[in-house]
């Protein structure tokens, strides 16, 4: 990935900070609160929906397996139906290859459909350095642009932003930007919508380059759908004369079929509805319906080093929900910022470090920011074990070894931050493997105990202040069942 | 090298060992599909008050009538908003505005969305209905129009032909969809979550969402 964050602290300050912020706090512990148990509630109507998940995992797997044959596939429907498939390896070639594609329509605006592979590669930012504006039409992707701010959330950018902020964006900047808001706007939802509805309007009937993402590209027919809520979608999808979807390769779905299972989990996971308003789907491009013009832009940017990693390469079954950041503990204390990256939450401790390598503190820090509670695998519609992956990575960043990236294999050399912990671990890998040496360490420790210190000195100070250390017995459970007979004797 | 190939070779490379040489025909086995094609068991009449239910539950207006009463009550849905101009698609059944008041305007090829959006209501038919998720579906057909008729006004009136057009679940939607067609599925009018992820409705598209759910009607 590129363009996104430069510079961000690893998690654990960004966090540090977070958690300090209370309306932060405030805001995210009432949103995320909300969409919780109206998921349970939408998934508990279906009672098939472990075989639906089930089903979801197994085509992403099968579709990952054989990536190369459904790429090949897509690319030949789309274009049978009137697209034109472009193939961007990383982040700059898919800004370059949108920037030129908007440059030969001759247009110095688009109007965007939120995405996360813009988002992802820094699209705005690229159009912006080429002189064309590029204005978020979804109402969070709009918070966010109009406060100069950075998405927090998947499904809600501003998941971070509580009602009376927004009232203030809009009052501040709408009028820069065009339309101004509404005088005297109130802080009440409706109104707000209502604002961008007016913001946005003259946008969209004049725009003539619309620029989406994709939630799923149906291989066997070159179909492409965008699920959405609020019409903005719609208005991109089919007023411009020109459309052009960036769109990640792991989108891909076999057949039409595949999306029967998809549209009956995806809305249910991501704002709890039995259906989300508005669902576009378009196929290659219509005579006098839509856009005469069509190009899908197909983004590796590190999916093809993630496909490498066999433990890792379930993240790419990911379809962006976001239920795993409305049940995660962390998230909902640390926020979506402290990330560090357009993918926040569990999903994104695992995808970020995956896409950009884990190189910078941030993404090394990412396999870190979480309990391991597995909350987070429980809701995913795609049965994402991502308790599994953090683990998985965690040992990459400690141990090193070699991973892909850009393609081509290389190695990594283990962390240095976690000597203590490797010297340790190897301590304590050669007591456990010498019955003697233990029982010795054991009574040695259970004599000494009542002189044990509070906190454990020089590197294991960090460890100890934020953890009381266990309390050691008077005899060990080995002592005791020598003595005692594994408890037939009775206790003495 | 193109980036074509590159990406293909990544692809590839990563995956090691080449999978399935036919991987279309392993595909059948690959995944279980056990899940159900719709869920629960309804009487044809069950399975379209279910509909209605699930749309008025996010916000549609719904209404039942049959084939005789159908030109009335678009008439007095239309006169009630105070609709001045109604937007036709091509192949209409011309009987269903056969009573009302505004004056009809013909979607051409050279309407401009501004144009559009001069206009007060739409009245379309529909492709299929989804009642377990309260959905109704446009392909694009003559009594439905192209897709931005149904977008730029802030009123949309669709007409369900009962039971025929009613499906119980997104399976059975799809078995009927052809994707080669331009679709558009719609539950309850235009709405967000993204403030405080509570749903309110009303944002881009048509802020009313009529469905009218009529029986016997050609």
């Amino acid at each position: 990935m590129s363009g996104t964050f430069v510079g961000m602290p690893a998690f654990p300050k960004a966090a540090h900070e977070a958690v300090g912020n209370t309306t932060l706090r405030a805001n995210l512990r009432h949103a995320t609160h909300t969409i919780r148990d109206k998921r349970a509630k939408a998934v508990a109507e279906l009672d098939d929906w472990a075989r639906l998940r089930e089903a979801g995992k197994q085509i992403k797997d099968h579709t990952l397996r054989h990536l190369d044959h459904y790429l090949v596939r897509l690319e030949e429907a789309v274009t049978t139906a009137g697209g034109t498939v472009h193939w961007a390896a990383d982040a700059d070639e898919a800004n370059r290859i949108v920037t030129g594609l908007v440059k030969e329509t001759g247009e110095s605006e688009v109007v965007k459909v939120k995405s996360m592979a813009t988002q992802e590669i820094g699209l705005n930012e690229a159009l912006e350095a080429a002189g064309i504006r590029a204005y978020e039409t979804d109402l969070a992707e709009l918070i966010v642009q109009l406060g100069k701010d950075r998405p927090s959330h998947i499904l809600v950018p501003a998941i971070h932003r509580n009602r009376g902020e927004i009232r203030d964006i809009f009052e501040r900047e709408m009028g820069p930007w065009g339309r101004p808001a509404p005088e005297h706007l109130t802080d009440a939802p409706a109104e707000l919508a209502e604002a961008a509805r007016l913001h946005l309007r003259e946008k969209f009937l004049r725009a003539k380059v619309g620029v989406s993402g994709a939630n799923f590209m149906v291989a066997e027919t070159g179909t492409l759908v965008v699920v959405e809520s609020e019409g903005n979608g719609r208005m991109c999808l089919t007023l411009p004369e020109t459309l052009i979807s960036v769109v990640g390769i792991e989108k891909i779905v076999p057949t039409w079929r595949d999306l029967e299972v998809f549209l009956q989990t995806l809305p249910r996971s991501s704002t709890a509805e039995r259906m989300n308003p508005y669902t576009s789907m378009w196929t290659g491009t219509t005579d006098g319906d839509g856009p005469d013009t069509f190009h899908l832009v197909l983004l590796d940017n590190g999916r093809t080093d993630t496909l490498a990693d066999d433990v890792g390469r379930q993240a790419l079954r990911c379809i962006r929900c976001s239920a795993c950041l409305n049940v995660c503990p962390v998230y909902e204390r640390a926020g979506g910022h402290a990330y560090g990256s357009v993918y926040p939450g569990p999903i994104g401790a695992i995808l970020s470090p995956q896409l950009r390598g884990t190189a910078s503190a941030i993404d090394a820090s990412l396999p870190y920011a979480s309990s391991l509670c597995g909350a987070c695998y429980e809701v995913c519609p795609v049965a994402i074990d991502i308790p599994e992956v953090l683990v998985h990575l965690r040992e990459r960043v400690v141990q090193g070894g070699e991973f892909t990236r850009h393609g081509a294999k290389v190695t990594l050399k283990p962390a240095r931050g976690h000597a203590a912990e490797r010297a340790a671990m190897r301590a304590a890998g050669m007591v456990f493997g010498r019955p003697g040496l233990l029982r010795a360490g054991q009574r040695l420790a259970a004599r000494t105990r009542r002189v044990h210190p509070r906190t454990l000195p020089g590197p294991g100070r960090a460890w100890s202040a934020t953890r009381d250390l266990p309390k050691v017995p008077g005899e060990s459970f080995r002592d005791w069942w020598q003595r005692t007979g594994g408890g037939q004797e009775g206790e003495a | 090298m193109t980036s074509r190939d590159i990406i293909l070779g990544r692809v590839r490379r990563a995956l090691g060992t080449p999978g399935d040489p036919d991987p279309e025909a392993s595909y059948e086995q690959a995944v279980d599909r056990s899940y159900l094609r719709e869920h629960g068991t309804r009487t044809t009449e069950q399975t379209v008050d279910l509909l209605a239910g699930n749309l008025a539950d996010y916000r549609a207006i719904v209404h039942r009538t049959d084939r005789e009463e159908l030109p009335l009550l678009l008439m007095r849905l239309l006169a009630s908003s105070g609709a001045r101009t109604v937007l036709v698609p091509p192949a209409l059944p011309p009987g269903w505005l056969a009573a009302a008041h505004p004056v009809r305007v013909a979607d051409r090829a050279g309407s401009t969305a501004a144009d559009l959006d001069e206009a007060d209501a739409v009245v379309t038919g529909c492709a299929v209905a989804i009642a377990e998720t309260g959905t109704i579906v446009l392909d694009g057909g003559p009594d439905q129009g192209r897709r931005r008729i149904t977008l730029v006004p802030d009123h949309h009136i669709c007409v369900v032909r009962v039971p025929d057009q009613v499906v119980s679940s997104v399976p059975r939607a799809l078995e009927r969809l052809d994707p080669a067609r331009p679709l558009t599925w719609i539950s309850g009018p235009s709405a967000t979550s993204d403030i405080e992820l509570d749903r309110v409705e009303g944002v881009h598209g048509p802020r009313t969402l009529e469905v009218v759910l009529v029986t016997g009607a050609d």
